[in-house]
């Protein structure tokens, strides 16, 4: 034990990514320092800039430490799109590996590639798709239902600083030491001591346990904002349907996360304290970590597909102009899928050689999930029917997906069939597959709400012709970079194949490479339509605040909302309740009277636990022992101390929120309604003229 | 209905010489079952998702905006009929595709013995790091990278790992069963026409994973018959020592043949008595501070 | 803020009728949300349980359930355990009849006590299991006891820090509301405890010990 042991644990010089470029000057090692470069220089860019333009200060007092829900949703977007630029990359770089390397080394080291795909895998799944939606939820679902914040605004900020916990995790596995090479699900006994011994297989432990953790609690808030919070009248039946599946993927995340949390808290225990839960010796049985990260897995895919189902509800029923076909329907299914999702685990190892009615069984589960889903496509299709469908970029986005996520059902009924299962389990069928769930499924709903809800949040629209392009790339892109997979995946080809021996695999190689890139560009497309949209704000402005002639309560105030998101309560009668008020002339009224309106104060508590508990881990992964213990005491000793504090609230008088009212219903007074066919031009003040 | 469109299917992906890698050209009746349950299963959903694939763009363009003959009408939202057409059917395809489920899966079963007027030949299967080793128990010899097996006899294979959890699969024949350390599970092949094909562990499990694969040969009895008597000649002796070195972690050039074999060796390999060279590596690497 | 079709604001558990409106509106989601937390600690558990399920004859060879558990240490921790719960409900019972600290004090300090006895015998227990090399990492089985009982213990032992956390919130601000509502919820965890060791006693130590 030496100083610089107990200083640093097992950090060496040579776990620095640049250091092993230097000595390793080879293709795959320029990638890895290529990519440390990048992730480091992008740090030093992002904070230089900051301290030049001087907004630390803005940043801690309005963003960093805020309890606002609205803000922290956007916090949880930023994180998500900055990892899914890197992942996206990630992709791009393994499906170039699997085009040149055809009985060649290729670009890449072997290491090297499963880093990739273990990364890529983890960060889609934690720090992209859950980050999207937590966030989408977080803006939208206290707007939806007419409450000024979610029930536990303060831990609604740990959560969100804990998932950025584990994504500078990740980030920091760039640059000191290397991820696991163990793929997102992690299996041991190949995660064990025994097999790795690095610090790969802790990484991933503790950058999903933060990520966990942050589930785990977003889902316990949202769920109680929900049930709690709703404002009067707001009875289940008159939710909004993303609402619905706020509330069902909150469920799912209370009840999911838990074993997956279980999971990786005993392999730490194998590699920490030499247990045996999943060793291949003394007892340790690796099929119960199969079990239980799947008993967590496959709810998990609900999670991620749930929301967005949510955001298609809404999104088909206001660009349709038309009330949502099929609502009873709707919920019905939702909950049934939510359910249905806790009984099918068992599908992702068909083959561990269980016999075959249990096999049977869960195969018969698995399609039975195919009849919601199935109902829900229809109602959707049947909401536009008899509509006026304004084809824009959330629209296309949303009918893109109800065409293309289809096919990803049929190969998921074909996966479901144990027999067939048996043949391409393993194989670049199943990765065609869940990609084909969720790219349609989360991805382009996730971009559909977004580009339908940005106005209300920003106050601007975002750039159609920009959405559209992005459109383009992503569906094309999709096709061309997964039909290949299933093809090569009959053909037998293993997923995280790092070389193929096949010349005959090459054309279905190039073309996957080629729709990969189309999925970057669609990317670039995405991030160059916020900077275009950005520099065009001043004629897409939309202050009164509904754009879209739209239903539900998060229309009928102004856009941006003001922190207490509604000036009072409001009474909900109806379904639709916005469109109602549109209908009778409630909308635009003033309130009889304003009372004061109580906020939680802001508080750095949330920042201190969250990266509290991530120098906590850090320290884990390095045995760095000081570290670990530091990071405990800071989180442990901030969550005490805020529990000692009785001043957390501030009051907003009733005359400032009257103000605010007064002036934005001035505002709404002197617009000029506009009718649909004028939305997309500068017209729209965010005043729709009623049409029916 | 069924059989015109498996003739398509058939003859246009009959030109995509990648799906003659795997189980669409099957080599023996296990993969044949499963390529029938997949354009059977395949062949009913399309007719599932047919409808959604027309039906959404259509609507979708027939009701825009800009399209002032379509009927509007905002406040419509429910049709028990409607309603009955999107639960029924796909309630009453879920029904007929799960009667025919459960049969498959119990004639499929991996571990249900082929019928076959011959006994079943043994063959058991260790996965290692980065290779395939083949006993076979009653002959008294063992092969690496390569499994030959006489045509028209069904096969029974029993699996354990020797290494982390492992998935083998031979796409044109059979397919894939997980090998795990300390327990054992089974495989039944059967290979119909005599021929050279191909199998892969499909579990990642390291830097050497992509060159697991090893040639499956099916060979006539006769000739099988004049390899087990040469291979019987081979000096080398599979007993602990050659599986302590045989399981350190490497990639092998060629396959290797054990003439004789150690009784009882792949039970000792089950209940793990018999020290594994990978071990014997990484403390190696740990004491010159890898 | 609640629906109207809630007439009576009640959450389950204890209820401060006495308090004004918006205290009792706060109490309720708050005390809400901590049964939903339980619930998926409860989870936590049930996953621990499943693997110990599947683990029970994974010995390895070595020490055995039987030849490790000693039932009269068992029976007492299960005693002490409950009798802690009981002393907690007079908390309860004290936050909601009494004015002042005093009886809330008592019964904690009361309630602490015995929790500590708990501890005391699980920890004396672990280490006699050390003794004889039953150690977590002997077998799998071991592993999984230690962690299942020492998951158990380690909640007991993080009630019993939130105890003193909030001997000092007492001590400071009195019965608040704030300090109310988390007693409510230490209330409903301490409680919770008791559940998840009944099941452990039945489930490791009863079934452990037959044969």
């Amino acid at each position: 034990m030496t100083f610089w042991h107990i200083l640093l644990g097992r950090l060496t010089w040579t776990s620095i990514a640049f250091v092993r470029t230097w000595r390793d000057p080879t293709i795959s090692g320029i990638i890895g320092g290529g990519a440390a470069a990048v992730a480091v220089g992008g740090a030093v860019v992002v904070l230089a800039l900051l301290t030049y333009l001087r907004a630390w200060r803005y940043l801690w007092t309005e963003w960093m430490t805020s309890l606002d829900h609205k803000k922290i949703g956007i916090m949880y977007m930023v994180v998500a799109g900055v990892m899914l630029t890197r992942a996206l990359i990630e992709a791009v770089v393994m499906r170039t590996q699997q085009a040149i390397a055809i009985n060649n080394q290729g670009i890449v080291a072997p290491a090297h590639f499963a880093e990739l795909f273990t990364t890529h895998g983890t960060i889609m799944i934690f720090f992209v798709g859950m980050p999207l939606l937590i966030g989408l939820m977080n803006y939208v679902m206290p707007l939806q239902i007419g409450a000024r914040d979610v029930a536990f605004p303060y831990m609604n900020s740990i959560s969100l600083w804990l998932t950025i916990g584990g994504g500078i995790m990740l980030m920091a596995s760039l640059v000191i030491g290397k991820f696991s090479t163990g793929g997102w699900s992690g299996y041991p006994p190949y995660t064990e001591l025994a097999f790795n011994g690095g610090v790969g297989p802790d990484y991933w432990i503790w950058s999903v346990s933060l990520s966990s953790l942050g589930a785990l609690m977003t889902g316990i808030n949202f769920a109680v904002t929900v049930y709690k919070l709703r404002a009067p009248g707001m009875t289940w039946m008159r939710l909004p349907l993303f609402t619905w599946t706020t509330l069902c993927t909150s469920i799912l995340m209370i009840f999911a996360v838990p074993p997956l949390t279980i999971a990786t808290l005993l392999l730490a225990a194998d590699r920490y304290l030499g247990m045996h839960f999943f060793t291949n010796d003394l007892g340790g049985n690796m099929m119960n970590f199969v079990n239980l990260f799947w008993l967590f897995g496959h709810p998990e895919v609900y999670i991620l597909i749930l929301p967005p189902f949510g955001v298609y509800s809404e999104v088909v029923s206001a660009y349709s102009s038309k009330e949502l076909y099929g609502y009873t329907s709707l919920v019905i299914a939702t909950m049934a899928i939510a359910i249905l999702s806790f009984t099918v685990w068992l599908h992702h190892f068909f083959t561990m050689g269980q016999s075959a009615p249990i096999n049977a069984f869960f195969g018969i589960a698995t399609m039975l999930i195919g009849i919601p889903t199935g109902v829900k496509i229809y109602d959707w299709i049947w909401t536009m029917f008899w509509g006026e469908v304004r084809l824009n970029t959330a629209m296309l986005f949303s009918i893109g997906f109800m065409v293309t996520f289809v096919i990803g059902g049929m190969s998921g009924i074909i996966l479901a069939t144990p027999p067939v299962d048996y043949m391409v389990h393993n194989t670049l069928f199943l990765i065609a597959h869940f990609h084909n769930m969720l790219i349609p499924g989360m991805l382009f709903g996730v971009i559909a709400g977004y580009y339908y809800w940005f106005p209300k949040a920003f106050g601007f629209r975002l750039s159609e012709t920009w959405g559209r392009r992005a459109f383009y790339c992503w569906f094309f892109g999709f096709y061309l970079a997964f039909m290949p997979l299933y093809v090569m995946g009959l053909g037998g080809v293993a997923r995280r194949s790092q070389e193929l021996f096949d010349p005959a695999l090459r054309p279905w190689t190039l073309i996957a490479e080629f729709g990969a890139l189309l999925l970057l560009t669609g990317l670039a497309c995405i991030f160059i339509q916020l900077y275009v949209s950005i520099r065009e704000r001043h004629s897409t402005r939309v202050p009164v605040g509904d754009p879209w002639d739209a239903r539900g309560l998060e229309w009928s105030m102004s856009a941006p909302p003001p922190e207490y998101n509604f000036a009072t309560i409001p009474q909900v009668s109806r379904r639709d309740a916005f469109y109602w008020r549109k209908k009778y002339d409630g909308a635009y009224q003033p309130a009889d009277h304003y009372r004061d309106i109580e906020l939680p104060k802001n508080s750095m508590c949330g920042i201190l636990v969250g990266m509290g508990l991530t120098a906590c881990f850090f320290g884990f992964v390095w045995h760095i022992w000081w570290l670990a213990f530091l990071g405990f005491a800071i989180a442990l000793g901030t969550a005490i101390t805020r529990s000692f504090m009785r001043d957390v609230k501030r009051i907003i008088p009733a005359e400032e929120v009257a103000a605010h009212d007064r002036r934005w219903l001035d505002r709404a007074a002197a617009a000029r309604p506009i009718s649909r066919h004028l939305e997309l031009t500068p017209e729209n003040e965010g005043l729709a003229k009623w049409q029916g | 209905m069924t059989t015109v469109f498996i003739c398509i299917a058939a003859t246009s992906l009959s030109g995509c010489s990648v799906l003659r890698r795997g189980f669409l050209a099957p080599a023996g009746p296990i993969a044949h079952a499963e390529r029938h349950e997949f354009f059977f299963v395949g062949a009913v959903m399309l007719v599932v998702i047919g409808p959604v694939i027309l039906l959404a763009p259509l609507i979708a363009w027939h009701y825009r905006l800009a399209n002032t003959k379509s009927a509007f009408r905002p406040q419509w939202g429910f049709s028990w009929i409607l309603e009955g057409l999107i639960w029924v059917p796909p309630t009453l395809i879920v029904i007929f595709l799960a009667v025919f489920l459960v049969q498959r899966t119990e004639q499929l079963d991996p571990y249900r013995p082929i019928p076959s007027k011959l006994p079943p030949l043994q063959v058991d299967v260790v996965s290692l790091d980065w290779k395939w080793l083949f006993i076979y128990p009653t002959l008294h010899i063992a092969s690496v990278n390569q499994l030959i097996v006489p045509a028209d006899r069904p096969i029974q294979m029993h699996l354990t790992s020797g290494t982390v959890m492992q998935s083998l699969l031979m796409p044109r024949l059979a397919g894939q069963i997980y090998a795990m350390a300390g327990m054992e599970t089974q495989l039944h092949i059967l290979i119909s026409k005599p021929g050279n094909y191909w199998g892969e562990n499909a579990q990642y499990d390291g830097d050497g994973f992509v060159h697991q694969k090893f040639q499956v040969m099916g060979i006539t009895p006769q000739d099988f018959d004049r390899w087990v008597a040469h291979t019987q000649q081979t000096p080398k002796t599979l007993d602990s020592e050659a599986y302590t070195s045989l399981s350190r972690q490497s990639i092998l050039p060629q396959p290797i043949t054990f003439g004789n074999v150690e009784p009882g060796i792949f039970s000792k390999i089950v209940h793990q008595m018999i020290p594994l060279g990978y071990a014997a590596q990484h403390e190696k690497a740990k004491s010159n501070g890898g | 803020m609640a629906g109207v079709s809630q007439p009576e604001l009640r959450h389950v558990g204890l209820n401060l009728t006495d308090e004004p409106r918006e205290v009792r509106e706060q109490v309720e989601s708050d005390v809400f949300g901590f049964w939903v937390f339980l619930m998926s600690d409860a989870v936590m558990f049930a996953c621990l349980f499943a693997v110990y399920a599947t683990v029970r004859h994974a010995t390895a060879g070595g020490p055995t359930a039987a030849q490790e558990f000693k039932f009269h240490s068992a029976f007492w921790e299960t005693a002490l355990l409950l009798t802690s719960s009981f002393a907690y409900g007079m908390v309860s019972i004290s936050m909601k009849h009494t004015r002042g600290r005093l009886w809330i004090a008592v019964f904690m300090v009361l309630t602490f006590c015995l929790g500590a006895g708990f501890l005391k015998m699980e920890t004396h227990d672990f280490i006699t299991m050390f003794h004889d090399g039953a150690t977590p990492e002997r077998s799998g089985f071991f592993s999984c006891v230690f962690v299942l009982v020492g998951m158990h213990g380690f909640h007991v032992f993080s009630g019993m820090m939130w105890m003193i956390v909030m001997g000092l919130q007492l001590a400071i601000y009195g019965p608040d509301q704030r300090t109310k509502i988390n007693l409510i919820r230490l209330g409903l965890f301490w409680h919770f405890l008791d559940v998840i060791w009944v099941v452990i006693f039945t489930v490791v130590y009863l079934q452990g010990l037959i044969r």
